[in-house]
């Protein structure tokens, strides 16, 4: 569906589903240079297990106009204005990498609008190297190279896909090919600079599941830490033998330990 | 943090979609023959059959050994993922009802395998589809070709039995312009001498039976998705695609280009071309394809250096009015070849015997170690005879568009000894002369 948002169209993926005010609605949010596709399975999912899902594509981003948010708080603020739009009060939101910082401080800015609270691959800070940031301001396809080969496990590199058919690591790259010169970068230093974290962390009023890749090289386990000591009501789950990129090397994992936090109607 | 490893070809071809079996430690790929795969309970079966969670279902659909193989294809030809079915022609089949219906019109080269020329040129049209038939080489022609309705270019990356060199940078340049993709058959290329996605190309189709598995030993095909054309229409094309951009009524009104900005074919031949036609690969043909590929570069490189010998040999002969293989200067092809095929062109080529009909009858009946058969990327020599057998159906002005002569003779070169193939073709052209 498309709607707009400071007269930017925006989309999001809802899976074929109308909206129902007497359901829960989650929102989720991908990472840098990538849109809605990455949550394919666990978006589709939750649509059609008892929840509204809105698996947006961020300003400038996948099918949504205007340019990206130069900052996570910046792209926090057009959250809550789109969720304003959709005129939902209340909502889960669930958010990958870049988004796991979007929406940590979404919901820390709101306590009182958001119900739970999913970060996949978070870390705080989110430093980014300056090999992958040089090559990001450049637009050199090296910065899609390096973030291709850090997000997925050692295992996952040669493939293994558990849905069948698709070679993850041409998936991942195609997709952050298809972002506009200048928006992986913008991202990437969205994630450098961010500076505010723990204290989001220390806001936030409701409960937080931290889903970690045991192999994460991206954003490591160990950088988590201090993201989940911050975080009052917490649950961890640790996906073994798992990179950054969680929806796609371990999608049932996801689904199955966001069904256990986000309890839905079957 | 220094800069991540990439897997290389060669190691691809042995490991990718691949991983020792977590059941057994089973270290070669097993052959999961199974039609089915028992669901964990009623919610993880529902979530299976509309494509909320990941795994098989139906061997129809898909098998974990077929997906070993699409995952390795895909990860050789740099695409985002592929799909295994019967055969060559229902990889055709597949990639262009996944496209369009009834009222489309396809652009193709008239340099193709029979059994393709047969699809678009006398079955499609049965069902509405109509194909425009063009010298691959003319790119005004192929421009010329295009109407409204048109859905689809389509090639082979070497023309069959031309070697005609598709040049795919340019045709795949016209085919975007026009909010259209490239779709090539790389049979007779595989990714080890061309990956067609780096070049432009869209969708590549193989016949697994020849190259990849390399054996003759089975009937496979392959669709291979490069991920990168715009179904949605960047370019305005959205219209001309609804199968992928509008709701399919045949899977819970899933739009699927909103599925999956990348992989939108991929879903749609799956979920419907594959679940309604039902042209699958059984698993043990792709656990024997499987088995070629981890042998293809050692497999194509002995091709390669074989062919040359062979072309050198038949080149120099005095029975031999010409021999087409673009690496020799007087072929149409020779600088694009060059360029485009910097490995080699194939194993796979055709030359024309001086004399009759019967001259060529008994060229081909003389020889012991080319088999006389119609197949091509064996690992034993092939020999055939086009114009009566592959291209029979072909009209005599389609014949000579193509090249195809009477005297025409294909050969595929196979890994024996160099020296033993020559001697073979000088044996049999010598009978030629004298009969």
């Amino acid at each position: 569906m498309h709607c707009a948002v400071s007269g930017n169209s925006v989309y999001a993926y809802t899976g074929a589903r109308r909206f129902d005010a007497a359901l829960p609605t989650l929102v989720f949010v991908h990472g840098a240079a990538n849109d809605h596709s990455v949550w394919l399975l666990q978006a589709r999912y939750f649509a059609h297990h008892g929840r509204n899902v809105f698996a947006v594509d961020l300003p400038g981003h996948g099918r949504s106009g205007g340019e990206p948010p130069v900052s996570v708080e910046a792209a926090a603020a057009w959250l809550m204005m789109l969720i304003d739009t959709l005129h939902v009060p209340r909502v889960g939101l669930v958010g990958h990498s870049l988004g796991a910082l979007i929406v940590l401080e979404a919901a820390a800015r709101h306590p009182q609008r958001a119900t739970q609270l999913a970060l996949l691959g978070p870390a705080v800070p989110m430093p980014v190297a300056d090999v992958l940031l040089d090559a990001a301001r450049t637009n050199d396809h090296l910065a899609y190279e390096l973030i291709t080969g850090w997000s997925f496990s050692a295992r996952d590199q040669l493939g293994g896909n558990p849905l069948p058919g698709v070679w993850m690591l041409g998936n991942a790259m195609r997709l952050m090919e298809r972002s506009r010169p200048g928006v992986l970068y913008t991202d990437l230093l969205a994630c450098h600079r961010y500076g505010g974290g723990l204290s989001a962390a220390g806001s936030v009023r409701c409960p937080a599941l931290l889903l970690l890749g045991e192999r994460d090289l991206m954003a490591p386990a160990k950088n988590a830490a201090a993201l989940i000591a911050a975080l009052a009501d917490r649950r961890v789950v640790t996906v073994p033998d798992c990179g950054h990129s969680l929806m796609t090397e371990a999608p049932d994992a996801v689904v199955d330990a966001l069904r256990d936090f986000l309890p839905v109607a079957t | 943090m220094t800069k991540p490893k990439t897997t290389r070809f060669d190691t691809l071809t042995l490991h990718a979609g691949a991983r020792p079996d977590p059941a057994t430690g089973a270290r070669a790929t097993p052959i999961y023959q199974s039609a089915s795969f028992v669901f964990r309970d009623s919610d993880h079966a529902a979530a299976l059959f509309n494509m909320e969670r990941a795994g098989h279902v139906y061997s129809r659909i898909s098998n974990p050994t077929c997906a070993v193989l699409e995952e390795r294809i895909s990860a050789l030809e740099d695409g985002v993922g592929a799909i295994a079915v019967a055969s060559g022609q229902a990889a055709l089949h597949l990639a262009i009802v996944t496209l369009m219906g009834a009222g489309s019109h396809i652009v193709a080269s008239r340099s193709l395998y029979g059994g393709s020329h047969n699809l678009l040129d006398f079955t499609l049209p049965r069902f509405g589809i109509e194909t425009t038939f063009v010298d691959p080489r003319d790119l005004d022609a192929w421009r010329g070709a295009i109407r409204p309705s048109t859905r689809l270019l389509f090639g082979e990356t070497l023309g069959n039995p031309g070697l005609e060199v598709l040049d795919i940078p340019r045709v795949a340049e016209l085919a975007h312009v026009h909010g259209l993709p490239l779709l090539v058959d790389s049979t007779f290329t595989t990714p080890y001498l061309m990956r067609p996605f780096e070049l432009g190309a869209d969708l590549v189709v193989h016949s697994a039976t020849k190259f990849l598995s390399g054996h003759g030993v089975v009937i496979g095909g392959l669709v291979v998705d490069g991920g990168r054309f715009d179904w949605h229409g960047a370019g305005g094309s959205a219209a001309k695609f609804p199968t992928l951009t509008e709701p399919y009524a045949g899977f819970h009104d899933m739009v699927f280009a909103e599925e999956s900005t990348t992989a939108a074919f991929l879903l749609r031949a799956r979920r419907e071309g594959i679940r309604d036609f039902g042209a699958c690969m059984a698993p043990m043909t792709a656990f024997q394809i499987l088995q070629g590929i981890e042998t293809l570069p050692l497999r194509m490189q002995r091709h390669i250096d074989n062919t040359r010998k062979i072309v050198a040999f038949l080149a120099a002969h005095a029975m031999v009015e010409s021999v087409g293989y673009p690496e020799l200067s007087q072929h149409p092809d020779h600088a694009l070849a060059k360029q485009m095929l910097p490995l080699g062109c194939g194993a796979v080529f055709s030359f024309s015997i001086r004399g009759t009909r019967e001259q060529g009858r008994r060229f081909i009946e003389s020889l012991r170690i080319f088999s006389h058969l119609a197949n091509v990327g064996d690992a034993k020599s092939l020999v055939i005879h086009p114009a009566s057998t592959t291209h029979f159906r072909v009209s005599a002005e389609d014949l000579r568009a193509a090249g195809i002569t009477e005297g025409t003779i294909r050969l595929s070169v196979g890994l024996e000894d160099p020296e033993d193939l020559i001697e073979d073709l000088s044996r049999a052209l010598h009978a030629a002369g004298k009969a």
